[in-house]
C-alpha cells in the first residue's frame, strides 16, 4: 500500500522461504522525525475507554505556516504508510509516499501550503503503538496496548494540531485508511476543516474487506515466532507470518489487469517450470519480495491493531446508522475520489459517501478516475487523478483566499 | 399550452436576444427563471458553464452532476460542486424537495428512462427546467417525409448509428409526458435554431413546427 508495485519487477531475491529477522524495529522507540509527546496532563482519550498517557506523535511538515495559520494540510496516511510522505524513508532510502501529489508546484503544493503528516497511533514508526515502552512494565506493550480506532488516531492528531498551534485545517487529505481518517475528521470536527479529499476509501469497511485482514491477522498469529505478541521480548521476530499477511494483502491493493501487464504467467528466470515449489513465476518472486521488504520495517503488532482499527470503522453506526448524519449541518466542501480498476474500495463505496453528503447538503464533488492499477493508484502517477485534485485544491485556496 | 391549460410563452423574463455577455440563449433563459439565493442542480452540467453564470449573477448555491471526468474537471477548476455521474442512475439517491430548482438541458432524450428522470426531478426539485431538441420540428419532418432519412440537424447533429439521443420525442409529446407524470406546466417557450427565443405567440402547433428547441418550468402538482 506505500511501497511502489512499480519498482520491484527486477528483484531476483529468491528467498524460497520468508527468512526470520529478530532486528528491532528501531523507528518505533527512536524514530527520525520530530515528535510531540503528551504527557500525563494530556492523555488521549480512546473508543475502548482507556486514557493513554504518557504517548507521542511522531510527525513530518514540508513548507511554511502563514501568518494567518489558514493554510495547513493535513495528510493522513494509509494502513502500512507512515509520517515520512515527502521525505526519504528512514529504513527503506525510498523517497516520500506521496511525493507524486505533494511537493513544490504540486497539487498539494508546499510552496502555498504548511502539510503536516503524523504517524498514526498504534503504529510502529515513532507514535507510540504496541511496539512502544509501556511505561508501567518497562516492557513494550505487545497486546497490552489498548484496541486503537480510526476516531483515536484523529483524536491524536487534533491534539497534535493543538500543539503545532493549528486551529482549522485548509485541507485534510488521505486514501484508503488516510481516506476514513478524513471522513472521521469531517464528522468529528467539521468546524477545523475548510476542504476535505477523501481518497479511494469507503465509510465502513466492508465483510470482504474484513475477511482479507483477518487472514492476515491470522498468518500472524500462527507463526510461533509471534509468541503471543511477547516476539520483541523473545528476540524472534514472525516474520514468516507478518510476509504472507502483506502477500495476501498486496494482491487486494493491484488489479487482475495490472498483474497481467506486469506478469502474466512469465517464469522469473529461464522458461521452464521447475517442478517444484520455487518461484517459477515473476508474480510468486514479486509477492515474496513484497512480504520481505515488508517485514524490514513494519511491526507485526501494529499491523494487527491497525487493519483491525479500519475493520471497526462504520461512521454510519456512529450516527444512528444514517451516514448523512454524520455530515449533517458540514461547512466542508469535499472532493472524493476513486480508481475504476479499486475492487478494495470500489466506486460504490465512494459513491455512497457522495450520496449522504448530498443529502446532508454537503458541497461536494465526486471523481471517478479511469486506472488499471487497482486501490493502489492513488500512490502512483495518476495524471488524472492530479489534474482534478489541482482543480479542487485551487479552486478552494481561492475561496479561502489564500 | 392550449389543451395543458398552461400559458404558452408566458415567461416576461426571458431575454428577447441571444447576445447577452456572450452567455447561451438556452442558459440566459434559466437564469430568468431562477431566483436569487436558491439552490439549484444542474443535471448533466457539462464544464460548468451554467452553474458558474448562475453563482456569478444569481448568488445561487450551485451543485452538479457530469458524465465525463473532462466536465468534472472543468468545474472542479471554476469551484463548482460537481459529481461524475448520470441522471439514470443518480437521481434516486438525493432526498425530495432538496433543490428550489433542477435543470436538465438538452439531456432528457439521452437518458435510458426519461419518464423515471423526469419523476425524480419533480420529486428532487421545487421547480424543473427542462428543455430538449424538438423532434416535431419541421426541418427534421421534412428530412424523414422527403429524404425518408433519420435527421441530422444543427439541435440533432449525430448520425442515427452514433447519437446518444435513443429517446426523441416532440414538444407536443413532452406535453403528453407532463401529463402523465402529474407535472404542471408553469412556463414554457421554444427556441429557433440558433437559440434565440422565439418573438410572437402563435398556437401551440405551430411552436411544435417551427420551435428547434423545447424549454420548459414545471412543478409537481
Amino acid at each position: 500500500m506505500d511501497t511502489s508495485p512499480d519498482s520491484c519487477l527486477d528483484t531476483r531475491t529468491d528467498p524460497g522461504v520468508l527468512r526470520e529477522t529478530a532486528r528491532e524495529p528501531s523507528q518505533a522507540l527512536d524514530p527520525k522525525s520530530p515528535v510531540a509527546r503528551f504527557g500525563a496532563d494530556a492523555p488521549l482519550p480512546m473508543d475502548s475507554g482507556v486514557m493513554l498517557a504518557p504517548f507521542q506523535i511522531a510527525y513530518q511538515t514540508a513548507g511554511r505556516l502563514n501568518a494567518d495559520r489558514s493554510n495547513a494540510v493535513l495528510i493522513c496516511h494509509a494502513l502500512t504508510g507512515d509520517q515520512h510522505f515527502a521525505h526519504t524513508h528512514p529504513v527503506t532510502g525510498k523517497p516520500g509516499w506521496w511525493e507524486t501529489l505533494v511537493g513544490p508546484g504540486k497539487p498539494v503544493d508546499t510552496d502555498r501550503f504548511f502539510v503536516v503528516c503524523s504517524n498514526v497511533i498504534g503504529s510502529c514508526m515513532g507514535s507510540t503503538g504496541p511496539a512502544s515502552l509501556n511505561p508501567e512494565t518497562g516492557r513494550p506493550y505487545g497486546l497490552d496496548f489498548p484496541l486503537v480506532t480510526i476516531r483515536d488516531m484523529v483524536r491524536a492528531q487534533a491534539m497534535l494540531l493543538d500543539h503545532l498551534g493549528i486551529g482549522d485545517l485548509f485541507l485534510c487529505i488521505g486514501g484508503s485508511m488516510g481516506g476514513m481518517q478524513v471522513l472521521q475528521w469531517a464528522a468529528l470536527y467539521p468546524e477545523r476543516v475548510f476542504a476535505a479529499m477523501p481518497i479511494a476509501t469507503g465509510a465502513r469497511h466492508s465483510a470482504q474487506n474484513i475477511a482479507f485482514h483477518e487472514v492476515g491477522r491470522q498468518a500472524i498469529m500462527a507463526d510461533p515466532a509471534w509468541a503471543d505478541g511477547r516476539y520483541l521480548e523473545a528476540g524472534t521476530r514472525p516474520a514468516k507470518g507478518l510476509g504472507v499477511a502483506r502477500m495476501g494483502a498486496h494482491i487486494t491493493y493491484l488489479s487482475e489487469a495490472a498483474l497481467h501487464r506486469k506478469f502474466g504467467r512469465r517464469f522469473q528466470a529461464g522458461s521452464a517450470p521447475t517442478f517444484s515449489f520455487n518461484a517459477d513465476f515473476q508474480i510468486e518472486s514479486y509477492l515474496r519480495h513484497q512480504g520481505l521488504s515488508f517485514v524490514e520495517r513494519f511491526d507485526a503488532n501494529a499491523y494487527l491493531y491497525l487493519t483491525r482499527a479500519m475493520d471497526y470503522f462504520d461512521l454510519a453506526e456512529d450516527h444512528g446508522g444514517v451516514l448523512a448524519n454524520a455530515f449533517r449541518g458540514t461547512k466542508t466542501r469535499f472532493c472524493a475520489m476513486s480508481f475504476t480498476s479499486d475492487w478494495l474500495f470500489p466506486t460504490a463505496d465512494s459513491r455512497a459517501i457522495v450520496h449522504a453528503l448530498n443529502a446532508a447538503s454537503a458541497p461536494v464533488a465526486f471523481v471517478e478516475v479511469e486506472s488499471d492499477k487497482g486501490h493502489d493508484a492513488f500512490l502512483l502517477d495518476e495524471p488524472a487523478m492530479f489534474s482534478a485534485a489541482k482543480g479542487f485544491i485551487d479552486a478552494a485556496a481561492r475561496a479561502r483566499g489564500l | 399550452m392550449g389543451d395543458a391549460g398552461a400559458p404558452w410563452d408566458a415567461a416576461e423574463a426571458l431575454p428577447r436576444s441571444g447576445e447577452v455577455g456572450g452567455a447561451r440563449v438556452d442558459h440566459l433563459v434559466v437564469l430568468g427563471l431562477v431566483q436569487p439565493g436558491a439552490r439549484v442542480l444542474d443535471i448533466g452540467c457539462g464544464d460548468g458553464t451554467l452553474l458558474a453564470l448562475l453563482r456569478d449573477r444569481r448568488g445561487v448555491d450551485g451543485r452538479g452532476i457530469e458524465l465525463s471526468r473532462e466536465g468534472v474537471n472543468a468545474c472542479l477548476a471554476r469551484g463548482l460542486s460537481v459529481i461524475q455521474g448520470d441522471a439514470d442512475t443518480d437521481l434516486a439517491n438525493y432526498p425530495d424537495g432538496a433543490f428550489d430548482v433542477v435543470v436538465l438541458s438538452q439531456t432528457i432524450q439521452a437518458t435510458r428512462n426519461p419518464r423515471i428522470v423526469l419523476e425524480h426531478l419533480l420529486r428532487i426539485g421545487r421547480q424543473v427546467i427542462i428543455s430538449f431538441p424538438n423532434f416535431g420540428h419541421w426541418r427534421v419532418r421534412a428530412e424523414l417525409a422527403f429524404r425518408g432519412r433519420m435527421p441530422v440537424t444543427a439541435m440533432l447533429p449525430e448520425a442515427w448509428y452514433e447519437t446518444p439521443n435513443i429517446h426523441h420525442c416532440t414538444i407536443r409529446d413532452f406535453v403528453g409526458l407532463c401529463r402523465l407524470v402529474g407535472a404542471h406546466i408553469e412556463k414554457a417557450t421554444a427556441l429557433d435554431a440558433r437559440g434565440h427565443r422565439m418573438r410572437f405567440s402563435m398556437p401551440w402547433w405551430v411552436w411544435n413546427l417551427i420551435g428547434a428547441q423545447g424549454v420548459f418550468l414545471l412543478r409537481r402538482e
